[in-house]
């Protein structure tokens, strides 16, 4: 199935829609309002767009600490990302998670965890519940590279083609775990991509190109939902920014500028613009309109956030038990 | 994450022990530059010695514990590591068993879970299990998050949890002197040995010798001399514990700070040596209080020095729950001097 030109111009939307999340939190993070560790995901937008692209609302997903776009591809309320990210009472987690730890149940994102690694077999045991209550609903899982090192990924892959289960694994590498390049840390290829044929459907594909990300996500799931097992997909990406906060907080010299430039070229939201102007897809009215759009919903739920009330000592002990 | 603007950096107090430390000529550095120099100097000194963590190498070099080390002593004994605490921490185990003397650096308790069996089930049974026959001597360190949201997974103080295993040695410096003693005497230790540090701890200066010196393990230190109540405090709460401690001497309380710098083995004398004199006893722990090290100490006091007491033991910890991260959560969960204070004056006065 091939996409319309709707579907093309949504793509367009969200991918515009989280980097100028994105860029807003980055401009904004020094005035220590946002007391939360934030991990952005510019220049990897198309990952979790072509993703998300492809899922019904009841289908899940599950992150890791550069979130952000996971969430918000998958349908997550702006609103209430930003208050948690202000740490306050209407944020997705009312406070008690931050940056790293959003959550929103409604649309499949059961919660996110921001031990490397550590969503990776929860995802897994998703598709397990969605399987064993026969229901034809898939999980998917986005990881880093720097989780693909941890043996949960390899642990969890097993067990999904053992059972058949309808997960989708989705390995964004972005080049960086920290300051430790991909190349440093992994001895070339995932292994996944060359045993096990039968077993898994893998592929390793331009993560920076939202269709293509779009299309092979769109075989895995069907795949899944048919019960014909889990699938591995490497998608090559770059983390623009620093690993964590803002630009100006990214230690120097662990990374050639001209590395980051070469990225910043395939800057995947300006390819994909031009590419839909060029097909005639999106015009530049339409293009003013969603930014003004986007902006005006940034707007509000920067002022929302900071309108809402703080939690105070006397919620410490709520939700340590659900009654 | 802007920690610089959570606590600006301080000279630590006046410690009494600085001349039970010997009273060695020193230089004033940071708590990294302490630990900095431990670690070199032991990577000169002993050839066996090597360096590995996620992210040893980085420009911030590990809250600059091992800044720059890989350029003095090559990648090949400081390198960092794929994410893959689990297996690592086994690799460390047989290289420490192939002769070699590994220090894993682990950047946050946290992350020691996923180290969990290699350190619990492996490490801390092997010389025992095997009659004698081969020992680990391996050093883990780990660093406490606190503040700017780090919120569950990134500030848990799981000294309680590790405190509890047998064939594990357990270190939680508080001053710069003993970081870098510590750790040179963690290293030459034939055995595993966990330092846990706190991100507090990093934000102080304090007097430091050049000369490479250890501080043994096992012996805790008189921080400050009183008569009505001992305070024991573990990491950066000990100089809480001192401030409170001198503020209460103004107020005709004179309570003695106990730093425990160990705490497995666990300087009991120390500790109820000091009870024997004051009859009251305030523990002051950055974990949770219950099964862990504040319960641990209450329990010893109350089995071996029960007749000294003149009051109930107290405790100060921060609440039994997982960290939140909003700010005005973190202000509500957190303890510091003034819970300390309040405690004692609790103790002491009985209100
Ligand atoms: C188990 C564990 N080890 C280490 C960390 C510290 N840490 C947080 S993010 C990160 C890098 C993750 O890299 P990757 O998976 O590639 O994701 P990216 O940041 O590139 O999106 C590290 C080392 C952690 N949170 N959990
Ligand atoms: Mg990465």
């Amino acid at each position: 199935m091939s996409l319309t030109k709707d579907a093309k111009r949504g793509m367009l939307r969200t991918m515009l829609r989280i980097r100028r999340v994105q860029e807003r939190i980055e401009s904004e993070y020094l005035k220590d309002e946002m007391k939360t560790p934030v991990h952005l995901y510019i220049g990897q937008e198309a990952i979790a767009t072509g993703v998300c692209a492809t899922l019904r609302k009841d289908d899940a997903i599950n992150s890791n600490h550069r979130s952000h776009g996971h969430y918000l591809a998958k349908g997550g309320d702006l609103k209430a990302m930003m208050a948690e990210l202000f740490c306050r009472t209407t944020g997705c987690s009312k406070g008690y998670g931050g940056s790293m730890h959003l959550v929103d149940v409604e649309h499949g994102n059961l919660g996110t965890s921001a031990i490397v690694g550590g969503g990776i077999p929860i995802g897994t045991g998703l598709g397990l519940a969605f399987q064993m209550q026969k229901l034809d609903r898939v999980s998917v899982v986005f990881f880093g590279d720097g989780a693909a090192d941890e043996g949960t990924l390899y642990e969890s892959l097993n067990f999904a083609m053992l059972k058949n289960l309808p997960v989708v694994y989705v390995m964004e590498n972005n080049g960086w775990a920290v300051c430790s390049p991909t190349a440093t840390r992994h001895c070339g290829d995932n292994v996944f991509h060359k045993g096990a044929q039968d077993r898994l459907f893998s592929a390793k594909i331009d993560g920076n190109d939202p269709e293509a990300v779009y299309e092979t996500t769109l075989k895995a799931v069907e795949r899944a939902r048919r019960g014909e097992g889990p699938s591995f997909i490497e998608c090559t990406t770059y983390r623009i920014l620093g690993h964590a906060g803002c630009v100006s907080q990214d230690p120097k010299g662990y990374r050639d500028p001209a590395e980051i430039e070469s990225w910043r070229e395939r800057c995947p939201v300006c390819a994909y613009q031009s590419k839909l102007q060029a097909e005639g897809v999106v015009n530049a009215s339409f293009l003013a309109d969603v930014e003004a759009e986007i902006a005006a919903e940034i707007d509000v739920a920067f002022d929302f956030a900071r309108q809402s009330p703080l939690p105070t000592a006397a919620d410490l002990h709520k939700y340590l038990f659900c009654e | 994450m802007p920690w610089s603007r959570i606590r600006p950096d301080t000279n630590e107090p006046e410690f009494m022990s600085a001349a039970v430390d010997g009273g060695l000529q020193g230089r004033r550095i940071s708590y990294a530059e302490a630990t900095n120099e431990a670690l070199s100097q032991a990577l000169s000194l002993d050839p066996r010695v090597f360096v590995m963590g996620q992210g040893v190498d980085d420009p911030s070099g590990m809250f600059g514990a091992t800044k720059n080390l890989h350029m003095a002593y090559g990648r090949e004994r400081v390198f960092d590591t794929p994410l893959a605490e689990t297996a690592l921490s086994g690799i460390a185990v047989g290289a420490a068993l192939g002769g070699m003397r590994p220090v894993y650096f682990h950047n946050r308790p946290d992350f020691l879970l996923l180290a969990m069996d290699q350190l619990v089930n492996h490490a801390a049974k092997w010389f025992y299990m095997f009659g004698g026959a081969a020992n680990v001597p391996l050093v883990f360190w780990a660093c406490v998050g606190r503040g700017w949201g780090s919120a569950a997974q990134h500030s848990q103080a799981l000294q309680g949890l590790f405190m509890h295993v047998p064939g594990l040695k357990l270190v939680m410096p508080s001053t710069c002197f003993d970081a870098k003693g510590l750790m040179l005497a963690a290293i030459a230790d034939k055995n595993p040995v966990l330092i846990i540090d706190h991100r507090m701890n990093f934000k102080q200066r304090g007097i430091v010798p050049e000369e490479p010196y250890t501080v043994p393990i096992g012996k805790g230190v008189i921080r400050r001399k009183g008569t009505d109540c001992t305070v024991v405090a573990v990491s950066h709460l000990v100089t809480d514990a001192f401030i409170a401690a001198q503020e209460l001497a103004g107020e005709g309380i004179e309570a003695e700070v106990i730093d425990p710098r160990t705490l497995r083995p666990l300087d009991e004398d120390l500790i109820l040596e000091s009870v024997s004199r004051t009859g009251r006893l305030v523990i002051c722990d950055t974990g949770w209080k219950t099964g862990g090290v504040t319960a641990e100490i209450s329990a010893m006091v109350a089995e071996k020095g029960f007749q000294h007491l003149k009051a109930p033991i107290a405790r100060v910890t921060n609440p039994d729950l997982p960290t939140p991260a909003g700010y005005t959560l973190e202000q509500a969960y957190y303890i510091g001097k003034d819970d300390i204070r309040k405690a004692i004056v609790r103790t002491v006065r009985g209100q």
